[in-house]
């Protein structure tokens, strides 16, 4: 995407957007002389993510950031509850949902109607741990996790430390790196380009980011005032504030508002960028009393790119660099996050020799499947308001008028499909399913989260493999293979039933739980052959 | 899909869709049909019909074009 920002004075934004010291890498460095088993290419919430869930592992790893500070502009709001569960994983979690803005509603405005035409809840699912989403600025974020892992010895996190050429053999990778105090190299088994839309990695390998681009420009305004209006999600087609185009409003923490304009395919970015421009936009939506400050104001262009493969040898593409989405329905890191906690396991067992190099190539096929389905999902979306042809025009407004009178036209109105995790269908990694169960739960599913005990369920899954054992009575104890940890969900812990109805269960019932949370196989029966045999095929041996 | 007669008033019905678009400029009408069309496929509802039913419209129109005056 391209943005020409214009920064309005806001000195809260400034403090709130840390800078870092720079530090020169060690004298033995310098003279080439250290090799590491990660290097992770790019500081942002994918690369610091990477590096605190390889820590979990045990993995040594050096991030390398070219820039002294978090993220700027206008960039990621909402995160799911998915990237929500996996930052607890992590230990991050907590402070980032006390931070942020729970939602859980979307509504859908038609013209100066002040009712909505359509509401959405994005968590029918009630007893979970987790929201739907939070709202909180990526700065904040990428803090918490930069906090989070000055706590980890194995990490470092090099601030004004730039990739500046990558060299890959069969046993290794050579990295140039560029810093203020002139440049050095890094040996490492395995390289992470987690460096963004722009990747230097995956340019300096010549590879291809393919994909188009949507004729259209969003004004995105982050605002600071104090409203009254509630957390949710608000989305306008044709208000009379932006006739004949869209518009969405989000509330952040801090009194900050985001507020994003469609302002069609030909637009004069200046003037449309005018105080007095956006002004009247602000408060034609808010009304003209409301005082507010500007926080950050710029355009945009999107692009949906994806590159065709995300494993090169010993280079391993994650996030907006090895895959681009518009940001209607949030795909962006939400989606990246799940390429980090898909690689981190996979990854720590390749380099600790327990299972082949092969294992990478199901992090190539399962997220390469996951970015389409975020590319599909956003792309629909954002042709749905871009609406390119006079068909397509007639057709959009004909939903819109349609759903107004009608509920069947309802589903048919596209805002964006805000982000779910990806069911890893058909992963060569899971076993299929021999007895019948309900769909929803089935190999590759995203685990879902139910109260347990005096707490739940998702807090005992993840970070190894689990054999869910759903138990008739209290006492049950069961053998599990070797690498597999048992949970035993007991009637007396579930008492409300929950955990069996999600996961269809009856007494007996086990899942094979992988370390990114991932259902990987299921059984009506406990069987410790079956779970062994499901787990070397999980780990390729 | 069906594709023998279903329509118990052909004429009828023509004539109720031809009042239907009376006085409308051409971006009306269009929007007319394209709420038409939804309300239909949503009466249809079964993919599989729908899928065939696309296909069959894209296909009758890339039949030669109908002579001005014909019969
Ligand atoms: C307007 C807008 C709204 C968005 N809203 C959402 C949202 O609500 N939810 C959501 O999930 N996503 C959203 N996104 C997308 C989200 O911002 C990105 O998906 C996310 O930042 C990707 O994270 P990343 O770590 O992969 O890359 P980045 O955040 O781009 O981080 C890459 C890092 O690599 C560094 N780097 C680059 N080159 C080098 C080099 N040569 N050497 C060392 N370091 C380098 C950069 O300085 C940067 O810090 C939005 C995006 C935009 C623009």
């Amino acid at each position: 995407m391209s943005a020409e920002p214009l920064v309005y004075a806001s000195q809260t934004a400034r403090r709130a957007r840390r800078t870092y010291a720079f530090l020169a890498a060690p004298d033995a460095e310098r003279n080439g002389l250290r090799r590491v088993p990660v290097v992770i290419a790019g500081g942002g919430p994918c690369g610091l993510a990477m590096a605190l869930d390889l820590a979990r592992y045990g993995v040594e790893c050096v991030v390398l950031e070219r820039a002294n500070c978090l993220s700027d502009g206008s960039r990621a709001i909402c995160w799911a509850k998915r990237s929500l569960e996996f930052l607890d994983r992590l230990g991050a979690a907590a402070g980032l949902v006390a931070r942020g803005v729970t939602w859980n509603v979307g509504k859908v405005f038609l013209g100066s109607a002040p009712e909505p035409i359509y509401t959405f809840d994005l968590l029918p699912e009630k007893d979970q741990k987790f929201p739907a989403f939070i709202n909180l600025q990526q700065y904040y974020l990428e803090e918490a996790l930069v906090e989070r892992l000055a706590a980890e010895a194995c990490v470092e996190l090099r601030w004004q430390h730039a990739v500046k050429a990558v060299r890959q053999d069969a046993a290794g990778v050579t990295v140039d790196i560029g810093t203020p105090l002139g440049d050095y190299t890094l040996a490492c088994d395995y390289l992470i380009a987690a460096d963004g839309c722009r990747s230097t990695v995956r340019s300096l390998l010549g590879l291809d980011f393919a994909g188009r681009s949507f004729n259209d420009n969003f004004l995105i305004a982050d605002i600071r005032m104090k409203a009254p209006f509630p957390a949710e999600r608000r989305f306008w087609f044709d208000p009379p504030f932006n006739r004949g185009r869209t518009a969405l409003m989000h509330r952040q923490p801090d009194d900050l508002w985001r507020l994003d304009f469609q302002l069609g395919p030909t637009v004069d970015r200046r003037a449309a960028l005018e105080p007095a421009a956006v002004a009247a936009k602000v408060h034609g939506m808010l009304g003209a009393e409301i005082p507010f400050e500007y926080e950050w104001v710029s355009i945009y262009d999107f692009q949906c790119r994806r590159m065709e493969r995300f494993v090169h040898g010993r280079v391993l593409f994650v996030g907006d660099a090895a895959h681009l989405v518009s940001p209607f329905g949030a795909r962006g890191a939400n989606g990246g996050l799940q390429d980090v906690d898909n690689l981190g396991w996979k990854l720590a067992r390749v380099l600790a020799g327990r299972s082949p190099p092969a294992l990478l190539d199901s992090y190539d096929v399962e997220r390469c499947r996951a970015a389409d389905e975020n590319i599909l999902n956003s792309a629909r979306a954002t042709d749905f308001m871009t609406a390119a042809t006079p068909a397509a025009q007639a057709y959009r407004d004909a939903v819109l008028e349609l759903a107004r009178d009608f509920e069947f036209a309802r589903p048919l109105v596209n805002s964006g499909r805000l982000s779910r995790p990806a069911v890893l269908d058909d992963s060569p990694l899971s076993t299929p399913e021999a007895s019948t169960f309900e769909h929803a739960m089935r190999p590759g599913a995203p685990c879902v989260d139910a109260p347990l005990g005096s707490g739940w369920l998702l807090e005992k899954l993840g970070g190894r493999f689990v054999a869910l054992h759903f138990a008739a009575d209290d006492a049950a104890q069961r053998q599990v293979p070797a690498g597999v940890e048992l949970v035993v969900v007991r009637p007396a812990d579930d008492r409300e039933g929950l955990a069996a109805r999600r996961y269809d269960a009856a007494p007996g019932t086990t899942y094979l739980v992988r370390p990114d949370q991932h259902v990987c196989a299921r059984w009506r029966a406990f069987d410790p052959h079956a779970l062994d045999a499901a787990v070397k095929r999980a780990t390729v041996h | 899909m069906i594709t023998t007669p279903n329509l118990t008033d052909p004429d009828g019905f023509f004539a109720a869709l031809m009042a239907l678009h009376e006085g409308l400029s051409d971006a009306e009408s269009r929007r007319l049909d394209a709420r038409l069309v939804l309300l239909l496929a949503n009466q249809i509802g079964d993919p599989a019909v729908l899928a065939d039913v696309l296909a069959a419209a894209r296909r009758a129109s890339a039949a030669p074009e109908l002579a001005p005056g014909a019969g």
